[in-house]
């Protein structure tokens, strides 16, 4: 019977891995085909079913002018406004977060709640919404197609994710180690930064992990706000479509930008995997 | 040295946390404070730290002013009853934490975070993280980090109640000779507890709270003796002690139509009249020329079993000196040991103990 257990688990196991990798191996296949393999019936192994290619991923580091997309500028730009916006968002949202967990804030009828609630609702706006004051406040500060403009539009996307999965983290800390930490002679900002701080790195790990998906990923705010200056990854990836979709170049832009966010998720993984409150309070 | 608070009183809607709690504290003794959840003890801990300001009252120590003073240069050192460590340090770490916010020399603390190490039995644990302990190291750990401060006032907030009996009943006695040390060096230890057996054990003095109130302070001989009222002989007692409504006429005690009992020597100053009678579960046991009663519940506990035994509107807890089961609804025949029997007034108030005889 532990056999057939043991069995169905691998088997289920094995099967969700496929599912799960099965595209990522599609379009690493595509990206070395070319038009005639991509249009000539499915084809799956290199060397057997089709002659590989470079051509798709050539052309994402050629200039438009010899018929590429470069995509090393927006790639770093996108870098750049995705860390540098969930760091922002990480510090700032940690800190409301902090706050919002652990002092009481009462304004006639707001309260702890509501405050945390303005900052989700954000992100419950439609992004279309947004997108007209966003244009007018950037236009007026001079900071339309600009890195600023979009570090600056994309941490007031992100805190609320920050604050949000940090008001819960905090929630779930015992607030008797920061007593413990002010009874142990740390002021209120040393019980923060070299106490709780220390202990709320899985949860601004997770925070920053997803502020750095939804910032990586974003397209609308990406369009919207650049001309011909400054160009983010997505925005620079559908640039490479024309009346020919190439899906072998595609493919390649797909997975390098893709490469970024499982290199992250994999140095992070051991802090998503396991908090590091246990023993804090058994 | 003198920790001295007056009419502390703390008010959250219309909820008395504290309610106008006055006491004098010297170095050198143990203070247990006896008290059902959520009677004031924590909050009375925490006010004392300075992590909660009283709206009324004052605290002083050694004459001066103590809520002037923030929470982080008072010289107190306090233990949770939940096992709280700071996780991202190792046990020497977490030791040394204090020390390192007074920025004593690396000697000096490398010193006392080893004397307090060997204080608690922690030796060869210096270098493991704290998850990687069990339940009673991880309280060990915070306890050594309380020594370690040579704080005046040490509070300790029920700090056995999360551990299992065994580990509990081994602690109360390291933690018993560990405070006997601590008190004579000159401070004042408080530590709270909802277990009767535990704040008996402590000795020292006992302070008896309810609902935010003290309700009696004495010796542990003296609260066990004489409880003041009907509350703290159920506070202070495990099982709580039994108590009844009945009458005294000529000279017998009439609990009911059925149960008669003759008046002790110490009740002979009580005028004819109702009281509360009290008496605790070893004053009432099973023989054969007894009353009847039904058995309610049998609990086995050790080598002892406590009875549950209810006649008509009458219901005690009694104690078998031995194990034995019995059935639900079972008739046994008790008796009342009335040499231990109390008497307490209409309003509670102690009227006649078996120790200090009638008030």
């Amino acid at each position: 019977m532990r056999i057939f257990y043991v069995t169905l688990k691998y088997t289920a196991v094995t099967l969700w891995s496929m599912f799960i990798i099965a595209p990522f191996l599609w379009a690493l296949s595509t990206s070395f085909k070319d038009f005639n393999s991509v249009t000539g019936g499915a084809t799956y192994i290199p060397w057997v079913d089709f002659e590989p290619t470079l051509e798709g991923w050539r052309v994402l580091l050629r200039s438009p002018a010899q018929g590429g997309v470069n995509i090393v500028e927006p790639y770093l730009n996108s870098i750049f406004v995705t860390c540098m916006a969930s760091f922002v968002s990480i510090v700032l949202g940690t800190l409301a977060a902090y706050a919002l967990s652990r002092f009481t804030f009462k304004a006639g009828f707001i309260k702890n709640d509501d405050i945390t609630f303005f900052f989700i609702s954000q992100r419950i706006m439609p992004p279309v919404v947004l997108a007209i004051p966003f244009f007018i406040m950037l236009g007026k500060l001079g900071l339309l197609d600009t890195l600023l403009g979009l570090v600056m539009v994309y941490v007031v996307l992100l805190m609320p994710i920050a604050v949000w999965i940090m008001v819960d983290f905090f929630n779930k800390v015992p607030i008797e180690i920061d007593e413990t930490a002010l009874i142990d002679g740390c002021n209120p900002y040393q019980a923060f930064f070299k106490v709780v701080l220390p202990n709320s790195i899985p949860g601004m790990v997770v925070a920053g992990l997803f502020c750095m998906i939804f910032g990586w990923t974003d397209f609308f705010f990406a369009f919207i706000l650049t001309f011909t200056e400054v160009q983010l990854l997505p925005v620079a990836i559908v640039s490479l479509n024309s009346s020919i979709t190439p899906w072998w170049s595609l493919s390649a832009a797909a997975l390098v930008s893709v490469a970024p966010l499982v290199v992250v998720a994999f140095i992070v993984e051991r802090y998503l995997s396991k908090g590091n409150l246990s023993g804090a309070l058994k | 040295m003198t920790l001295a608070a007056s009419n502390l009183t703390i008010e959250r809607k219309d909820e008395f946390y504290l309610n106008n709690i006055s006491f004098e504290m010297s170095p050198g003794k143990i203070y247990t404070i006896i008290g059902r959840t959520l009677s004031g003890k924590t909050t009375l801990l925490k006010t004392i730290a300075g992590l909660i300001s009283q709206d009324s009252g004052k605290l002083t120590f050694n004459g001066n002013d103590f809520d002037i003073i923030p929470v982080w240069k008072r010289q107190v050192a306090m233990v949770y009853q939940q096992f709280i460590n700071y996780p991202h340090l190792n046990v020497f770490e977490n030791i040394a934490f204090p020390l390192k916010q007074r920025k004593l020399g690396k000697e000096e603390i490398n010193d006392r975070v080893k004397q307090a190490i060997e204080q608690v039995g922690l030796v060869g644990f210096e270098g493991r993280k704290i998850q990687a302990l069990s339940g009673g190291q991880q309280q060990r750990v915070a306890l050594a980090r309380s020594l370690v401060k040579n704080a005046n006032i040490l509070l300790l907030d029920e700090p056995l109640v999360n551990l299992d009996y065994k580990l509990r009943e081994q602690l109360r006695e390291e933690f018993k000779k560990i405070f006997s040390s601590k008190a004579s060096e000159e401070a004042i230890l408080i530590y709270t507890t909802t277990d009767p057996v535990e704040a008996m054990q402590l000795g020292g003095e006992v302070i008896v709270m309810d609902e935010g109130k003290i309700l009696q302070q004495g010796s542990a001989k003296e609260i066990y003796e004489n409880p003041i009222t009907t509350k703290v002989a159920e506070i202070t007692n495990d099982p709580a002690m039994n108590l009844f409504k009945g009458e005294i006429k000529g000279k017998k005690i009439k609990l009911n139509s059925k149960i008669e009992l003759s008046l002790p020597k110490h009740f002979k100053d009580l005028t004819d009249g109702h009281y509360t009678f009290g008496i605790r579960a070893s004053g009432i046991t099973l023989a054969k020329s007894g009353f009847p009663f039904q058995i309610e519940l049998a609990e086995i506990s050790g080598s002892e079993t406590f009875l549950h035994l209810g006649q008509g509107q009458v219901h005690v807890v009694g104690l078998l000196d031995a194990v034995k089961n019995f059935d639900i609804g079972e008739t046994v025949s008790v008796i009342f040991d009335i040499e231990k029997l109390y008497a307490f007034g209409s309003d509670g108030i102690l009227m006649s103990s078996p120790y200090s005889g009638t008030k």
